[in-house]
């Protein structure tokens, strides 16, 4: 019973876990543009570090941000293909609960109640925003977002010890993974439904424009 | 850092292997299953309708729609086939030339995929793809060398292909919009809908070809010079604009029909005309069409007929393999597998500009 999860809402960062929790290998690259290029040898090393077969794995973890999208896409797609290929369910994990069950599991075991944001990249001098009020059993309790918003704008944080937050770089496949299994553990399951959070870049046409003075 | 894994193996079956190919190059999720030569499955997604009223493809419109059809039109295909994925020999990818965020969907499924089943994955040539899907016709492969005419809303290319797995030259390509793009701009000049191929088609039924004589882009002698198998629409497309205007600015009627069926007949009559010079000038009597725009009608019949004046022998596959689609992939997968080709390196990315000399990745 093994977990592989697949994070490119930062960098690449993929994982194996076992159902008990346990970190079997992870390989992660912290370049944010070449998802594609690195996202297969990743799956592979974990494998091979974890000594695990693909056959071996029975859920797959797929962060669905928020991030850019390009990169975002690249492990979702091979999230969702290597579900396809070995007939297993794919478990769609929000990324910045990954990022905040981490910050979490610093601060002390157990059920947790202390207020978080988590703050990731947007790009275009945007960000990535989620609030968040603890940890129970296991998953990050979220009160807020993930929303995208012009650093200035943020709303004032909610929930107790509001003066937390983490500005995060990178995402733990590892997290996800523990997400996902205590997420599956408590029976919720996700649609799968990337989070981009923007529309495309794109303006209706006003017709042909004139080349004739 | 973790140590680096093993390669993923070789195909042992090199006579006739099971290859699994994805197209996800512009606006079309495809997914083929081929044997050998023997087409098992081909299943498009097409995202068109959402570009429709934008009046073009929208990219990162594109690489959502391929994300949301990617497990479908998996799924589909391997049913289609009949076949376990366990029992694929391969999966060849589209990784180039084409919209990189779109491509990248494809690359990152292809290799999870593959290393999901421990099969080893083929980096392959869109364009050339287009070249392989002739192999998986009723009447066989082609005769090479042949000259192929590439036409589609994002190429206009000539290559000469003597061989599809190491010898494919490109002779000329557009060197600015491709024609079926120009389909699709001049529609909207005469106010018709996306995608302009088939309503220039319709509305061109009627209408007289040599009513307006429009310009035929890089076909005089100076131009022939220095762009021998090269083509231009976009002067054609603003001499089509020209020519509306100046009649709507007077309050004229536009003879739709006459403006449809000469613009047609401008493009049509540049693209044969080059292909057909290609075939002469280099001995090759063969000629083999794909791309999207093959679909046009004038464009199968104008082809036929110089085709037979010049002695040349026409190859026009059946239309969903002329569009892009998964199993002209796979059909040059499998190619280049039966030709003893090694497996691409597994740390491949999206090249839009990917020429098309370059057949695969190694």
């Amino acid at each position: 019973m093994v977990i592989l999860a697949i994070d490119t809402s930062a960098g690449t960062s993929v994982a194996l876990v076992a159902h008990n929790g346990e970190v079997l290998a992870t390989h992660d690259t912290l370049d944010t543009m070449r998802h594609a290029e690195v996202v297969g040898q990743a799956i592979m090393n974990v494998l091979a570090d974890a000594g695990v077969s693909a056959s071996e794995v029975t859920l797959v973890a797929g962060g669905v941000g928020p991030g850019p999208f390009t990169g975002l896409r690249v492990g979702l797609a091979a999230a969702v293909a290597f579900a396809t290929a070995r007939g297993i369910d794919l478990h769609p994990t929000v990324s910045h609960d990954a990022i905040a069950r981490g910050w979490f599991e610093q601060q002390g075991s157990g059920d947790l109640t202390i207020g978080l944001r988590v703050v990731t990249d947007a790009r275009r001098k945007e960000v990535y925003w989620s609030d968040y009020a603890g940890l129970t059993s296991g998953i990050p309790v979220r009160l807020t977002g993930p929303a995208v918003a012009k650093p200035d704008d943020l709303p004032p944080p909610v929930g107790e010890g509001s003066l937390n937050t983490v500005n995060a770089a990178a995402v733990s496949a590892i997290q996800l993974a523990l997400v996902a299994r205590a997420e599956q553990g408590s029976g919720i399951t996700r649609a799968f439904q990337p989070l981009y959070l923007r529309s495309p870049d794109v303006t209706l046409s006003q017709g042909p424009k004139r080349v004739s003075s | 850092m973790s140590t680096l894994a093993s390669a993923l193996p070789e195909v042992t079956n090199r006579s006739n292997p099971l290859v699994l190919g994805i197209e996800s190059s512009c606006d079309e999720t495809g997914v083929g299953i081929v044997r050998g030569q023997q087409l098992l499955a081909n299943v498009i997604s097409s995202s068109m309708d959402e570009h429709a009223r934008f009046g073009g493809v929208v990219p990162e419109v594109a690489a959502r729609a391929h994300l949301e059809a990617l497990a479908p039109t998996l799924a589909e295909a391997v049913a289609t086939a009949g076949v376990r994925l366990s029992d694929i020999d391969a999966v060849a990818v589209a990784c180039g030339p084409g919209l990189a965020g779109a491509l990248m969907v494809g690359i990152g499924a292809a290799k999870a995929l593959a290393v999901a089943l421990n099969k080893p994955v083929y980096a392959v040539n869109h364009l050339v793809g287009h070249v392989g899907a002739d192999v998986l016709g009723p009447e066989g492969p082609f005769e090479l060398p042949a000259i192929a005419l590439l036409v589609s809303g994002g190429h206009t290319s000539l290559l000469l292909v003597r061989s599809m797995v190491n010898d494919v030259e490109l002779l000329g390509e557009t060197i600015d919009d491709a024609a079926g793009e120009a389909f699709d701009k001049v529609a909207r000049i005469l106010g018709l809908p996306y995608p302009g191929g088939p309503e220039i088609d319709r509305a061109a039924a009627g209408g007289d070809p040599a009513a307006i004589r429009f310009p035929r882009g890089l076909t005089l002698p100076k131009d022939l010079a220095a762009h021998r198998y090269d083509f231009s629409f976009s002067g054609l497309k603003t001499a089509v604009a020209r020519w509306v205007e100046i009649r709507r600015d007077a309050g004229d009627e536009i003879p739709v029909a006459d403006v449809a069926a000469s613009f047609r007949e401008a493009v049509v009559d540049v693209l044969t005309a080059k292909a057909v010079a290609a075939c002469v000038d280099l001995g090759v009597p063969r000629l083999l069409l794909g791309g999207g725009v093959t679909a046009n009608q004038r464009l199968r019949q104008v082809a036929q007929e110089r085709a037979r004046t010049a002695g040349i022998d026409l190859r026009i596959p059946e239309f969903s393999l002329c569009t892009d689609n998964g199993a002209m992939i796979a059909a040059l997968g499998a190619q280049l597998i039966m030709s003893g080709a090694k497996a691409s390196p597994l740390d491949f990315g999206a090249d839009s500009t990917l020429p098309a000399t370059r057949i695969f990745v190694t």
